[in-house]
């Protein structure tokens, strides 16, 4: 059992049973057969483990579904000196991510058939985490002619994105939002308007102005935002915010949904735990795309997730290599690794009393994998059984040094948090295991 | 005081010169004077000096300067270094070499002091974290321009016989100046009243928040100001347009003697150069000897990098071979 031959039957008790789905929060145990969920609840095993199962105590720890991670940067194919599906893989094992979304923006592209299948064959050899991808929404992500959309979604792609992009062209943008209509198909959007964001590095403000560096104006995103929203009204097409940054565009969402207009969004932790002033003395690990904004910025992020405007907290993860990283500041790459701390850093809004426990889990779980219709983030009797186990008060300080992860790039290097992962486990098998 | 600052046990308490941010008004005023005192050794006919003797100086610029890199150059040769320069033309940039790698090349060889002058705000703070000697910064994107900054000061401070208290209106390009900044870090801290001016697209984002005074017309940002200080409109750090065209610029900020009227009176022109006649300054109020400092800021420029240097490699330690 385990890591090693099938699966059999495991009951993991004394456990605290957390489904953000549900609702449920109560102390219980989970029964996995094989690689599905066969049962849990409060009051499975009232007289112990039958023999024939093995029993693992959870001593009261955390137990919840696998988390989803909706933005994943892989860099294979075409840049595996900075990352690999392996290497990525181990990284989430260790983050208590059982699926994870992959972005498009690797070399060459998703953009077609067989990039799909390539990374589908390659998650089945590594075999640890589940892998989806996005699609490109346009060919080699150059924003001006759609993919072949109906194919590449029946090949497994689950959404559509240009990755680090956006898709500027307005009327790329109708015709995108129209004809993935056809087969219900979700649109992620970088939501930046590219003319106003040209040139620039950081969020513009008193630090752009004192470090000397071009700024992007917080006003890019909202613009952005604004025109999605609208050519959403106009297509009914299904539309996703990536990675929001700003109070303004976290209202905007609001306001669309309270048309009821098909829209979702999300953010990452650098976007509720840090802001602006983290580029300090021009640190490029700081340095990302979005910027890290104003701290206005930085709390209506945490409102927007405490309102339940935000509905999902995705890694973000982007690894780069030390040479891509040790320039100038203008120079260097945008985007941190967050495989690693995405459910420490989101436990900080529930340890800072920001958030109830279920309303983050929700935003890692089941909130993404509604967003991207996954048959994840949820326990489900015959469900795939995809859970973490985690201690939700444990005390640790991230170091970059220990991360599986082959990049190291992470502006959080010796930041104490709290909520350790010991146990991740994807369709019954154990993919990670802390010792202790 | 000039003397005070020349007795060699007075100790800069920085390896590096970075920017004026973060400067006490004392550090800033003990630059000041030992700069005052280069400048009648550096008019004397015997101009050298065994200050840096047995010193090794490296310019190392990443963009084009000429008078910089001159004045760094003169200034080192002055106080008796070995001074070498390296271009971006001909060095391993171009042949794909890191700014790091770069940085480390040149550490191995044990220069004593390092100016270096790059295109990227913050480039020069990245090399100072990696070499062992003492690096000033010769200008690094729209950030800082120290030495700049302190000739400037002291032009003023000669003419006008202090700094604090007096207007000063910086005005032009302030976006894309790293000698605005400079000298908005230096003049606020020594209790100058500044102002900008510009128009609005030549204005960093909250520009305010440095102490200063913002203004989008000439004639209401020179009013009774004390110093007019141009700056040149950088169209090779510009993506897009900012201003329609020179002609319109040179009509609504050109300095010219109708808006320069606004002033004070006995009011002194500067301009760090090079300047872009009929741009942002009319040839006739550029060449005014009577107004503007702009020569005497070159000369100026000479004797203050030779304070920074003399300063700096105070606190550098002896090399093996004087220990020898």
């Amino acid at each position: 059992m385990g890591a090693n031959g099938p699966p059999g039957r495991v009951a993991y008790v004394n456990a605290r049973l957390l489904d953000p789905a549900s609702g449920l929060d109560a102390p219980g145990a989970l029964l996995t057969e094989g690689e599905a969920i066969a049962d849990f609840g409060p009051n499975l095993f009232p007289d112990g483990v039958p023999d024939g199962i093995e029993a693992i105590d959870c001593h009261g720890c955390c137990l919840a579904p696998g988390l989803v991670d909706m933005r994943v940067q892989l860099r294979e194919p075409g840049e595996e000196h900075k990352e690999t599906i392996a290497t990525a893989s181990r990284a989430a094992a260790a983050g208590g991510i059982t699926s994870m979304v992959s972005l498009p923006n690797t070399d060459p592209a998703v953009d077609g058939v067989a990039v799909v299948e390539f990374l589908a064959r390659r998650a089945r050899e590594v075999k640890m985490v589940k892998i989806f991808t996005y699609a490109a929404v346009t060919r080699g992500l150059a924003g001006r002619e759609i993919t072949e959309m109906g194919l590449l979604a029946e090949a497994g792609a689950v959404a559509f994105s240009d990755g680090v992009k956006a898709v500027s062209d307005p009327l790329v943008m109708r015709r995108a939002l129209s004809y993935a209509r056809t087969f219900d198909l979700l649109i992620a959007q970088h939501p930046e308007e590219p003319s106003l964001a040209a040139g620039g590095v950081m969020n513009e403000g008193e630090i752009a102005t004192r470090l000397g560096l071009p700024g992007i104006p917080a006003v890019a995103e909202p613009i952005m935002v604004e025109r999605d929203i609208r050519l959403v009204e106009l297509t009914g097409g299904r539309y996703h915010a990536a990675h929001l940054s700003t109070a303004a565009a976290v209202e905007q969402i609001h306001q669309a949904k309270e048309r009821g207009l098909p829209v979702t969004c999300d953010t990452a932790p650098a976007y509720f735990a840090l802001n602006e002033t983290a580029v300090g003395d021009y640190r490029t690990f700081a340095k990302l795309s979005p910027p890290l904004r104003s701290e206005a910025d930085r709390r209506a992020i945490g409102d927007g997730l405490k309102d339940g405007i935000i509905d999902a907290i995705a890694s973000d993860h982007a690894p780069h290599d030390q040479d891509s990283k040790r320039l100038p500041f203008a120079q260097a790459a945008d985007g941190i690794v967050g495989l690693e701390t995405l459910l420490a850093l989101s436990l900080e809004l529930y340890h800072n009393g920001h958030l109830p426990l279920l309303e983050v889990l929700r935003a890692l779980t089941f909130g993404p994998a509604e967003i991207l219709a996954l048959p994840a983030g949820r326990f489900k009797k015959g469900a795939a059984a995809d859970l973490v186990l985690f201690d939700l008060d444990q005390p640790w300080q991230i170091e970059i040094d220990n991360f599986r992860s082959k990049s190291k790039n992470s502006p959080f290097d010796g930041r104490p948090v709290q909520g350790r992962v010991l146990r991740t486990v994807v369709d019954g098998r154990w993919i990670f295991v802390h010792d202790a | 005081m000039t003397a005070i600052a020349r007795a060699s046990n007075i100790r800069f308490p920085h390896r590096h010169l970075l920017g004026i941010e973060g400067l006490s008004p004392d550090e800033i005023t003990l630059l000041l004077d030992l700069s005052e005192s280069y400048i009648e050794y550096h008019r004397q006919a015997d101009k050298k000096r065994a200050v840096l003797r047995g010193r090794t100086l490296i310019n190392l610029f990443f963009e084009t300067s000429t008078r910089t890199r001159t004045s760094f150059e003169l200034a080192g040769k002055r106080l008796g270094g070995s001074v070498i320069n390296m271009s971006v033309a001909t060095s391993a940039i171009k042949k794909g070499e890191t700014l790091i790698d770069t940085a480390m090349t040149l550490n191995a060889m044990h220069p004593d002091v390092l100016v270096v002058r790059h295109p990227d705000s913050g480039a020069v703070k990245l090399l100072s974290e990696k070499v062992n000697c003492a690096l000033i910064n010769a200008g690094d994107g729209s950030h800082e321009h120290p030495t700049q900054a302190l000739l400037d000061a002291l032009t003023i401070r000669r003419r006008k016989g202090r700094l604090n208290g007096l207007v000063v209106a910086i005005c032009g390009d302030i976006l894309h100046s790293r000698v605005a900044r400079s000298n908005i870090h230096l003049l606020t801290t020594m209790g100058t009243r500044v102002r900008v001016v510009a128009p609005p697209t030549l204005l960093p984002a909250e520009i305010e928040r440095l102490g200063v005074e913002v203004f989008n017309d000439m004639r209401r940002g020179l009013e009774d100001c004390d110093i007019v200080m141009m700056l040149r409109l950088q169209s090779e750090r510009m993506h897009g347009t900012f201003v329609p065209s020179t002609r319109e610029y040179f009509h609504f900020f050109g300095l010219d003697y109708e808006k320069l009227s606004a002033a004070k009176p006995d009011a002194m022109i500067m301009h760090p150069g090079p300047m872009n006649r009929g741009v942002e300054i009319d040839s006739e109020v550029a060449d005014d000897i009577g107004r503007s400092a702009i020569t005497e800021q070159v000369e100026i420029g000479v004797a203050v990098r030779m304070a920074c240097l003399d300063m700096l490699t105070r606190t550098l330690p002896l090399s093996a071979a004087e220990l020898a």
